[in-house]
């Protein structure tokens, strides 16, 4: 067998990581640019690092909540982190959050969350009952005192016109929190390899969101 | 330029299924077939978007079995071709599949099977790696995003050098995950497209490409599974990391590699387990396999689904007993590791402390005994403004009135959804592609035994192509009395709008010829018609009408997927409750509108204890207007 094909990952020497494997979940509700946000999230990092990403993602569009992994570190690690394991959980939606946290947070793990619920059909027509932003709050911080409520989709909404930038504003506020090597140019770097001609409005709205940690 | 084309030395995240169209493209593949299906849709989606700057011809066939001989055609006349589908299609091509392992291959041709282990999008978890072991066919299953990649290009030239077709099968979590990949070189192959059939009948590169003689042509096929399994012996992709005396071996191939790798790290095992990754997993490397087995006695094998490797080790191990000794295995058929679901890092945590009787917890075990609020699960429903909302509604209804338990017999698509209370359940079987027909052929034909039920079959329209029309003919042919309904929303809505022959373009964009539904099915002898699922009233008579005839009807509900780009975004009714008409909570209705007919656009508003419409949700297909006894929902034609 020809040995170009026997090209194995190898360690690589990889930015100034917190922990090894940094554990990351981005999670929310199909629509809300979930998967997008995990892919630029991941990108930022490259090439310094080796990132794996799982998604959940097989009906998302007819309303499944959507769920990435991320795993930062100088090798290839599941695409699936065990429970409990999380370092920092995104949450595009705060329900997800919540639901994410008890499943995967740990008293170390740091919560940034969106504060504007999305809610499923089931609540919406009247048959199920959705947890009130008080209960969720209170809940997420018995699991950890690491916790950010960010109005991020109305945010959007008001000062971009654009709620799904709700997504970017969150990446914003992770890199506001200094939780990992990762800045504006990285962002930049990542954005213009996928959505280049919406570079300028997404800068923004990361901007806005490290503004909202300071 | 697409990146896939790109040639920096930069790695991307790459998915799973990219990296291994990326690795087909680094093999310089001509030819690329497949029909859509989760988890394996964008290999052949991302080989569409370089079609034409790589010169690769890429097509969507109308099924399985189809795209596995156009692959097989290419590979006959000298060209490298790749084929691609889920783990069902492989079932589907398996009886061509069964015949093209024994007549042998000339160019390079790998077929790519993505598995849905837990059927995360999927109504069967089925198996496809048996297939390599029973057509005796190589195995590769890549166990990270670089592998996928190089184990994709290797393929093609382990399938010129044994002459047979190669399998790689990969899976959800890693098709539909991303990871560093770092790119080689992209060959730019000048090619000529030639079938040589004039040799003598038993030469493999001039000859027919046929099976006869067949057990001669089975015994070339058993050659050649005995020299990969030397070329398997010497293959880098088969890997071992641990120590050289481990008090455990796990012995386990795909992306089970890094669920068992998470798991030593969690329990701090680095200096007592050791992992062997296999990559190509039939023929087993022997040599390989006896070289770790004989490292230490109690062997874990770790593996998604049916214990495929466990059944082999085990047989290897047995033979292999006088020169390395009696092993104790944990695995599957000891209920180590589960028979069924997918697997994940915890599982993997859990088989090892229950082995070496490690106590382990995990934080939210802790979480789940502290937190009391729950959210509510997000049960999946019909998009707002979804045709098949509509057409299941108009079923629903005409089965209730006629009041003969009347029933529908369905298969795989978005539709599937009818089985649950967001479609009305009136589907009450659901197996295979074009399996609902089928299946109501035979209920139709069972009037000699008294059956009094009207028996209804749906299919959508890409499913119609596939495996529908077969059913039909045998439905017509045997004068079976059914109701056929085609939910066209002319689209492959499901697996993220791939195109399909009723549509007038190709997997890469070009013009093609359409297949009218409405003609093949007159042309077969069925009475049809034609009706918009959006107007009840209509919908309903035809449909009543058709399950009292005796014969074999087809009705074509026809109204696009709302998901469908070009129609986002465009209303063609404002919809509004008027408040003085709904007659709220306490109405006689019962709140048909949000709690039977579930449209994600009507909302009840606690405040008024009334219904309401979201804008931003509606889609303003205007159905639930005709839904509501009161008349209460209303519509404005947008201009």
């Amino acid at each position: 067998m020809d040995k170009k094909y026997s090209k194995n990952l190898t360690k690589i020497k990889s930015r100034n990581l917190p922990k090894d494997p940094y554990n990351i979940i981005i999670t929310g509700v199909g629509g809300q640019g979930n998967v997008m946000a995990s892919r630029i999230l991941g990108e930022m990092l490259l090439p310094e690092s080796v990132v794996t990403t799982g998604d959940t993602f097989g009906a998302s569009q007819r309303g499944g909540a959507v769920m990435s992994h991320l795993r930062i570190s100088s090798t290839v690690w599941s695409p699936q982190i065990p429970k409990g394991k999380a370092d920092l959980i995104v949450g595009l939606e705060p329900g997800e959050a919540l639901r994410a946290a008890k499943d995967y947070g740990n008293s170390n793990t740091v919560v940034v969350t969106n504060t504007r619920p999305v809610y499923p059909v089931g609540v919406t027509t009247g048959r199920l009952e959705y947890p009130s932003l008080q209960h969720i709050k209170e809940a997420l911080l018995k699991i950890t005192d690491r916790v950010w409520f960010l109005n991020a989709t109305d945010t959007a909404l008001r000062d971009l016109q654009a709620p799904i930038l709700g997504n970017t504003i969150l990446l914003g506020a992770v890199a506001g929190l200094k939780l990992l090597p990762i800045d504006k140019k990285d962002f930049e770097r990542a954005v213009s390899r996928h959505l280049k001609d919406r570079l300028e409005i997404n800068v923004k709205a990361f901007q806005i969101g490290m503004k909202m940690v300071e | 330029m697409s990146y896939l084309a790109d040639t920096s030395e930069n790695p991307y995240l790459l998915m799973g299924n990219e990296a291994i169209a990326r690795g087909a493209l680094e093999a310089g593949v001509n030819v690329a077939t497949g029909y859509p299906g989760t988890p394996s849709s964008e290999i052949i989606e991302a080989l569409s978007t370089i079609s034409q700057e790589k010169n690769v011809y890429v097509e969507w066939s109308v099924n399985e079995k189809v795209a596995l001989e156009v692959a097989a055609a290419a590979s006959f006349a000298g060209l490298r071709a790749l084929c691609a589908m889920k783990q069902n299609g492989v079932y589907v091509a398996s009886d061509f599949l069964l015949h093209l392992a024994e007549s042998g291959t000339r160019g390079g041709i790998v077929l790519v099977s993505c598995d849905d282990p837990g059927a995360l999008s999927s109504v069967n978890e089925g198996e496809s790696r048996f297939f390599a072991r029973y057509l005796e066919i190589p195995l590769l299953e890549p166990g990270n995003f670089q592998q996928a990649k190089e184990m994709a290009a290797w393929a093609f030239e382990l399938s010129e050098t044994l002459k047979s077709i190669v399998m790689i099968r990969s899976v959800t979590r890693l098709s539909h995950a991303r990871g560093n990949v770092v790119f080689g070189t992209l060959p730019s192959p000048a090619v000529q497209a030639h079938f040589v059939h004039d040799g003598p009948f038993l030469d493999p590169d001039t000859g027919p490409a046929t099976s006869f003689p067949v057990v001669h042509k089975h015994r070339l096929q058993q050659e050649k599974i005995d020299h990969a399994r030397k070329i398997f012996d010497e293959c880098p992709f088969n890997l071992y990391t641990g120590p050289e005396t481990p008090d455990l071996l796990i012995v386990t191939s795909s992306i089970c590699t890094l669920y068992a790798q998470e798991a030593v790290h969690e329990l701090n095992l680095q200096s007592r387990v050791g992992i062997l990754n296999l990559g190509t997993t039939w023929p087993l490397p022997s040599n390989v396999l006896v070289k770790y087995l004989s490292l230490t006695d109690k062997i874990l094998i770790v593996e998604e689904v049916l214990p495929f490797l466990e059944e082999q080790v085990k047989v290897l191990a047995a033979e292999m007993a006088p020169h390395i000794g009696v092993k104790t295995f944990y695995g599957k058929v000891d209920n180590t590791i589960p028979k069924a679901g997918e697997l994940n890092p915890d599982i993997v945590i859990a088989a090892l402390s229950r082995i070496f009787h490690l106590p382990y917890e995990s934080a939210s075990a802790d979480n789940l005994r502290k937190i009391q609020v729950s959210v509510p699960d997000r049960e999946l429903t019909f998009c707002p403004g979804c045709p098949h909302r509509a057409a299941f509604w108009s079923i629903f209804t005409v089965l209730t009135q006629d009041g003969r338990q009347g029933f529908v017999c369905g298969d795989i698509g978005c539709y599937t959804l009818d089985l649950f209370p967001c479609g009305f359940s009136t589907l009450k079987t659901v197996h295979a592609m074009g399996s609902g027909i089928g299946m109501a052929s035979g209920f139709g034909t069972l009037h000699q035994f008294s059956i009094d039920q009207p028996v209804l079959a749906v299919c959508g329209d890409s499913t119609f192509y596939h495996a529908a029309i077969p059913a039909l003919i045998n439905a017509i042919h045997h004068q079976s009395n059914l109701t056929l309904v085609v939910l066209d929303n002319s689209s492959t809505a499901m697996t993220g709008f791939q195109p399909h022959p009723g549509l007038p373009v190709d997997a890469v964009g070009n013009v093609a010829p359409v297949i009218d539904i409405e003609g093949i099915c007159r042309a077969i002898g069925a009475k049809v018609q034609i009706k918009d699922p959006f107007n009840l009233k209509e919908t309903q008579k035809t449909l009543k009408r058709m399950i009292q005839d005796k014969k074999t009807n087809v009705l074509i509900l026809r109204q696009r997927c709302a998901l469908i780009p070009e129609k986002r975004g465009k209303k063609e009714y404002s919809m509004y409750v008027d408040p003085e008409k709904c007659s709220g909570k306490e109405g006689e209705c019962n709140r048909i509108c949000t709690q039977l007919f579930g449209c994600p656009g009507i909302v009840w508003d606690k405040e008024s204890d009334k219904a309401k419409i979201d804008e931003v949700l509606c889609t303003g297909c205007g159905v639930c207007m005709n839904i509501c006894p009161e008349k209460a929902i209303k519509a404005e034609k947008k201009g």
